[in-house]
């Protein structure tokens, strides 16, 4: 068959599969959270759809941080914090006693703010992941896995040479990279990003959104940032959370252009008081 | 004006008063940050010195090197060859006559003894252990190293004074060879001997006088207070303090009478003086032969052959020697004749000074000249791997649980408290509990490293517990976040990431607790580990005592060698820290990670 | 869902952004006031025959493009400098298209005194003059409610203005079938009455432009652009007059 034929019939499929070109990946719905007594998320409602980028933005404090570890169950970490709502990847609500949270964390990811790589080798680093899942059976799979996580995270060409040498000798954009290298070893289906640039510099800052901006062919990706303009470069929806409640959401141009609540207006505008 | 104001704010002559006394409290702040240093630096030298000066006498040890001949009749009479049966008392007659044999002048029985005294019993026993390994020896005559006893040992090196040469003039004229002889000297080279003589009763003099000044003293006051009851009227207390003065009086008048005597014995010194031993000892060697000098004129020397002279004839000027151990007799443990015999046989060149091995490979003995240390080196060994084997384990998985597992909540706080106070426990405590509960309830035999090691283990579970807890909390949560993040259980972040990079603390933690349990004494003495042990402990459950009990043991013993070799089992135990110290300081700068 | 209006009392927490928005407002104000009076002014030269007001008309011009120019530049610094979003960023759009089109609004202004000055020896028929007065004052009205819309941030009164268009509209086309007949009447008229005609096209073109600045205001306000083709009434551009008519 004509192969220009199969991608368009490829492409045709897509398309059906994403109506308006999305469909939600995770649905949260009156998620409320608390720290012992203390609310933290009021009552949340949001879809996130898959092969796009979803960014939360807010003022420090207002919960975004909050709802995307909720969306990986990181804060059942924390001994205090408790979640209520449902929370669903696809049709498997997150929250159930069946699921286990260490096997959703293999299914939905997470990229830290400070890049933190294990004090180890870069090939372990990435390889960490992998081994503990079982997801290689011999030596060779495991470094085909370890390669093309690296390809796919534009960090091979870079550190080809020295796979071998400490992750921590690598710079910070580097490793923030090796981190999401580390992340899509696993083959996640969500990849969730806390901050990821915040300790970078704009080049590093640059590349990492060109990362995400390629990533999102093929994951479901949820940034939380605190620079308005990156919300507004790399993603294609955009939520802004104030004081534990979901303001408002909707397409990132219409909340950069046009939003709709006074609040989302006067923090992306710099009016906070 | 206002502008004018602002930029005059820090430079005014009110400012630069200001500034000047913040640099002034920085100077004082700085200069007694020095002196706190500079007294730390001076009681640290004052103790290195201290131990080093006593030490000296430990590094080497002598030996009398003599030739034994095995003789079969005394060994092995029956001719038998049977190692075991070899008496002890055989062998010590064989040592004796060897020494005998030496020293042909000197008469046997009791009068040999302190001949005998020069050789430790380790010799005895070291002859025996070498002719038991290699019966054929028996019949042959073999030179031996003898070791000697701890008092000739510390003589050797010069402990109770050496033997220095006065100058001797002139032709010295013996009269008789043995036994109490006379010697007349053509010169004043004796004089040396009076004027030693003079200092020594002068010194006698003013120690004399100062006694009689305080029984003055003691007068005046009596008098003072017999005036004061007189006008109270105290007759009471006048016959009492009267009494007093008289007491004062008869024995300053008696002390004066002593001094009148002395200085009326210094003027008639021109004739004779005679030595005692609160004196320098003075010895006069002539003719092959050695005598102490009992009694002196200017012209003439009295006194006792401790060595027989070859013969009577004149000695000329450089063939005799006048010799002076300046420390007096009473003043030191070895005698004037047992000098006269070592001096023999150092000129024959049969004393053997070599490197003290013993100290680190014996065990303790009563003999300080055969005590060591490496009993307790093995006590302390076992003991402290029992300890290891037991809190590193416990303190570290205790740390792993209440840092990472255990819930937040009242009870683990009440833990946590209580591990922390448990740090600060006096160590007799843990003794106490090993006592009652380790030794009482459990059963363990008393004084083994096994209950010592169990003691020493609960003492230092707090000290790695926290410094665990203190290491895995250094871990940040972003190692932790980043396992967890891509679906590693807890278990799995704990001990593929956090525990590898906490461990270097851990082990410096454990290290220091172990060295602090490596030089901990109380809780052993609760124990008995103070026990007198002979023999190298090769087992958690054989007897034993630890370093710092054997250096506390060592102390209790009035011998001068004694407190040398404590000092030495303290460098030992200090080398021992030492080294624990630096490979923790080790561990902490090569792999514990900054964050 | 609090309403938008009242952010406009909410100030930036970085006050040299806000007073470089109010700059933006006053400047606009002040090109406002400008294109008015030159508007006015032209109009009124070409209606009194004033060469010497049409004269200095003409060169007024110059100043409103010298302040369009710094609006132009204040607007690109602001983009590059203070990233802005949603109402500034529309703000800051709207001031770049209302300076725009408010300068173009000089340009045909500027062209009317031209023309007053080219017809000032002619005679002027009363009607065709007032005809042209009305239009020329309707349209200096919606420039004035548009620019008030503005300053306001009155969405309400810029689609009032949007709709009034209309009547502008309908007004040059009658303006247009006027001069025609008179043009018929009597060709001596034909020179008079094309600048005429191009005097009340250009009055016309700035009824447009005020709808534009109308456009500009509302999606300013409301963010998004008015929802449906604008009402018409020039037919001019597909007129036809046969002689028989």
């Amino acid at each position: 068959m004509d192969p220009e034929l199969t991608e368009l019939a490829e492409r045709a499929q897509n398309e059906q599969n994403r109506p308006n070109g999305h469909i939600a990946k995770m649905t949260a719905r009156k998620v409320d959270v608390f720290y012992g007594d203390k609310q933290a998320l009021f009552a949340v409602d949001l879809d996130v759809s898959d092969r796009s980028v979803t960014s939360l933005i807010g003022p420090s404090g207002c919960g975004k941080s909050t709802f995307l570890r909720c969306l990986n169950r990181m804060n059942d970490v924390i001994d205090i914090c408790r979640v209520d709502g449902t929370i669903k990847l696809q049709e498997d609500n997150i929250y159930e006693k069946t699921i286990d949270p260490v096997q959703l964390r293999a299914r939905v990811g997470m990229v830290f703010q400070k890049p933190n790589p294990f004090p180890k080798s870069i090939f372990e680093n990435v390889a960490y992941g992998p081994k503990i899942h079982g997801m290689a059976t011999s030596k060779s799979e495991l470094e085909d896995v370890v390669e093309n996580s690296l390809i796919k995270a534009g960090l091979f060409n870079e550190v080809k040479d020295r796979l071998y040498e400490p992750g921590t000798g690598l710079s910070g954009g580097q490793q923030q990279r090796l981190c999401i290298a580390r992340a899509i070893a696993v083959s996640p289906e969500v990849i969730l990003m806390d901050e990821p640039c915040s300790a970078l510099d704009p080049i590093a800052t640059a590349k990492i959104e060109e990362l995400i901006d390629e990533l999102k062919e093929n994951f479901c990706i949820v940034i939380v940032t605190h620079s308005m303009q990156q919300a507004a470069r790399v993603s294609q929806k955009t939520a802004f959370f104030h004081l534990g409640k979901l303001v408002e959401e909707g397409e990132t141009n219409q909340i950069f252009t046009n939003p709709v609540d006074q609040r989302t207006q006067d923090y992306i505008t710099g009016r906070f008081g | 004006m206002e502008q004018q104001d602002i930029s005059t704010r820090h430079t005014s002559k009110k400012a630069k008063v200001r500034l000047a006394k913040r640099y002034a409290f920085e100077r004082r702040f700085k200069m007694f940050g020095i002196l706190a240093i500079l007294i730390s630096a001076a009681a640290l030298m004052t103790l290195v010195y201290t131990i080093a000066v006593k030490v000296a006498g430990v590094f080497t040890e002598n030996y009398i090197v003599l030739d034994v001949q095995y003789d079969e009749k005394i060994i092995d009479p029956s001719g038998e060859r049977k190692t075991e049966n070899f008496e002890l008392s055989a062998f010590r007659k064989l040592v004796r006559t060897t020494l005998r044999e030496n020293f042909s002048y000197v008469p046997g029985g009791r009068q040999a003894f302190p001949l005998y005294r020069l050789l430790s019993d380790a010799a005895i026993l070291e002859v025996r252990k070498h002719i038991q390994a290699n019966p054929e020896l028996i019949g042959s005559t073999e030179k031996f190293p003898l070791l000697a006893d701890d008092v000739t040992n510390l003589y050797l090196k010069g402990y109770y004074g050496t033997l220095e040469k006065l100058p001797s003039f002139g032709v010295a004229q013996p009269v008789g060879t043995s036994d109490t002889i006379e010697v007349f000297v053509q010169s004043n080279s004796l004089n040396v001997i009076l004027q030693a003589k003079k200092d020594f009763m002068a010194k006698e003099i003013r120690r004399l006088n100062r006694q009689v000044r305080a029984q003055q003293r003691g007068i005046d006051e009596f008098n003072k207070r017999i005036l004061a009851a007189e006008t109270d009227q105290r007759e009471q207390d006048i016959a009492k303090f009267k009494r007093e003065v008289q007491t004062y009086t008869s024995r300053r008048d008696a002390l004066q009478k002593e001094v009148s005597d002395l200085k009326l014995r210094i003027k008639a010194l021109g004739g004779e003086a005679a030595l005692n031993k609160d004196i320098a000892s003075f010895f006069l060697k002539i003719n092959g032969g050695m005598v102490k000098v009992n009694k002196i004129s200017p012209d003439r020397i009295e006194g006792v052959v401790y060595r027989p002279l070859n013969s009577d004839a004149p000695a000329q000027e450089g063939q005799w020697e006048l010799l002076v151990n300046s420390k007096p007799e009473n003043d030191r443990k070895i005698s004037d004749q047992q000098i006269a015999w070592i001096e023999k046989l150092k000129e024959q060149g049969k004393i053997k000074e070599i490197g003290n091995w013993r100290f680190l490979t014996a065990n303790f003995s009563r003999e300080a000249e055969q005590a060591g240390v490496w009993g307790a080196v093995a006590g302390s060994f076992w003991t402290m791997m029992i300890t290891l084997l037991l809190a590193f384990p416990i303190g570290v998985t205790a740390a792993i649980y209440l840092e990472e597992f255990a819930p937040k909540n009242w009870f683990t706080n009440l833990i946590e408290v209580n591990i922390n106070n448990l740090a600060a426990v006096p160590s007799i405590i843990f003794g106490l509990l090993g006592l009652a509960f380790v030794i009482g309830v459990m059963g363990v035999g008393r004084s083994t490293p096994l209950s010592g090691g169990i003691v020493l283990a609960l003492m230092t579970l707090p000290t790695i517990i926290i410094a665990a807890r203190a290491a895995i909390k250094a871990v940040p949560p972003s190692i932790r976040e980043a396992a967890l993040g891509i679906g590693a259980s807890k278990n799995q972040a704990v001990f593929h990431h956090v525990l590898p990079l906490a461990m270097p603390g851990i082990l410096t933690g454990t290290i220091i607790g172990m060295a602090q349990a490596l030089g901990e004494t109380a809780p052993l003495l609760m124990i008995g580990m103070n026990a007198f042990v002979v023999d190298t402990p090769t087992w958690f459950t054989d007897t034993a005592t630890a370093m710092p009990v054997q250096i506390f043991l060592m102390a209790d013993f009035p011998e001068t060698a004694f407190q040398m070799k404590t000092s030495a089992a303290i460098i030992v135990l200090l080398l021992f820290l030492v080294v624990m110290n630096a490979v923790a300081i080790f561990l902490r700068q090569r792999f514990e990670r900054k964050w | 869902m609090a309403p938008i209006k009242e952010s406009i009392l909410t100030m930036h927490i970085v006050k040299s952004y806000e007073e470089e928005l109010a700059g933006l407002d006053t400047q606009i104000a002040q090109m406002g006031g400008q294109v008015e009076r030159l508007v006015a002014d032209a109009i009124y030269a070409l209606e009194n025959r004033a060469p010497e007001l049409a004269e200095t008309t003409v060169h007024s011009d110059a100043s409103i493009d010298i302040l369009e120019r710094q609006i132009e530049e204040q607007v690109v610094g602001m983009i590059a400098r203070r990233q802005p979003m949603a109402m500034d960023l529309r703000q800051i759009m709207t001031v770049f298209r209302v300076s725009s089109d408010l300068e173009r609004i000089g340009d045909l202004g500027k062209n009317i005194a031209k023309r007053a000055y080219a017809v000032a020896g002619e005679n002027h028929p009363q009607g065709l003059v007032r005809g042209l007065r009305h239009m020329g004052d309707l349209a200096l009205e919606q420039l004035k409610n548009v620019l008030d819309a503005y300053s306001q941030r009155d969405a309400e009164k810029a689609v009032q203005v949007w709709q009034r268009d209309e009547d502008i509209d309908a007004m040059y086309n009658s303006l247009f079938r006027e001069f025609l007949t008179y043009m018929m009447e009597d060709p001596r008229n034909i020179s008079l009455c094309t600048h005429m005609l191009f005097g009340a096209k250009n009055i016309e073109r700035i009824g447009d432009h005020a709808t534009n600045i109308a456009e500009s205001v509302y999606f300013f306000v409301h963010g998004k652009e008015l929802p449906n083709e604008r009402p018409k009434s020039d037919f001019t551009s597909s007129a036809v007059f046969k002689k028989d008519e």
